[in-house]
């Protein structure tokens, strides 16, 4: 697959946000400080992937998983970063399983509607893939490469 | 986007508790060799991960700058804080101090000197 340049940079708007609500109301941000800022983030995911990577390796392990990542923080100074990771963790696995929950419960209830309403809801479906695939999606792809 | 779409997406965002898209920063993360596969969980905490790191960067490198004065975060308060904590030591390459120009031309001038002398 083709990487384009631009495509290991993060969206500007996003990261401009994050540093907006880290400093104190009313401070500015010069524009190349939000573009070395950005690549500074960049940067900083793949040092902590080549670390967790190497966590992966020394057990032996193809796949990257939470344990290594924790691991890599640590090994890279970050300690301040493992309580708030760890409660984003559990946060993020519980609202996981609850959108599989949901998801599974709208599959049994589509199964049980007659012909007519199919069409009707497969419409509204198709709506609400839209939306879903902001987040969800992404979550199923992973699934199917891991 | 109508309301509910935006309660929608604002849901999906809440429950992730992340704002940076995991699938950029999928794609960044497989881009460093050797890496195959990537667990879900580990995405979702190198991404969470980026972030803290971008506030950390921000507000460190603001209160240990010269912007408190000015109220700007600048470049070279970033740069200061490369060179500085060793936290940062890694970004050094990619937040390189500047120098004026007239100080490059002299460094110059002096390497091309001792070059003479060998």
């Amino acid at each position: 697959m083709a990487e384009r340049p631009e495509d290991l940079n993060l969206p500007n708007a996003v990261i401009t946000r994050i540093i907006k609500e880290a400093l104190p109301d009313g401070v500015n941000v010069s524009k190349e400080a939000r573009r070395a800022i950005s690549q500074a983030a960049s940067v900083f995911v793949l040092y902590a992937t080549s670390c967790a990577n190497n966590f992966a390796m020394k057990a032996k392990r193809k796949t990257l998983n939470a344990g290594d990542v924790m691991s890599a923080m640590e090994e890279m100074e970050f300690e301040r970063f493992l309580q708030p990771l760890r409660e984003a963790l559990e946060a993020y696995k519980k609202g996981q399983k609850g959108k599989k929950e949901a998801s599974e419960q709208k599959r049994k209830d589509k199964e049980k509607n007659s012909t007519d309403e199919n069409d009707k809801s497969r419409d509204e479906e198709d709506e609400h893939m839209d939306d879903e695939q902001e987040g969800e999606n992404e979550g199923e792809e992973e699934d199917v490469e891991n | 986007m109508s309301a509910k779409n935006m309660e929608k997406v604002e849901q999906a965002t809440n429950r992730k508790n992340i704002s940076l898209p995991m699938s950029r920063v999928r794609l960044i993360m497989k881009s460093s060799p050797d890496v195959s596969c990537i667990n879900q969980d580990a995405l979702f905490l190198t991404t969470k991960a980026t972030e803290l790191f971008v506030q950390h960067l921000a507000l460190s490198s603001y209160k240990n700058g010269s912007g408190k004065e000015t109220n700007t975060l600048s470049y070279s308060d970033l740069a200061n804080a490369a060179e500085e904590s060793e936290t940062f030591q890694f970004l050094t390459d990619i937040l390189p101090k500047k120098i004026l120009a007239r100080e490059y031309l002299k460094s110059l001038e002096e390497m091309e000197k001792d070059a003479d002398n060998l």
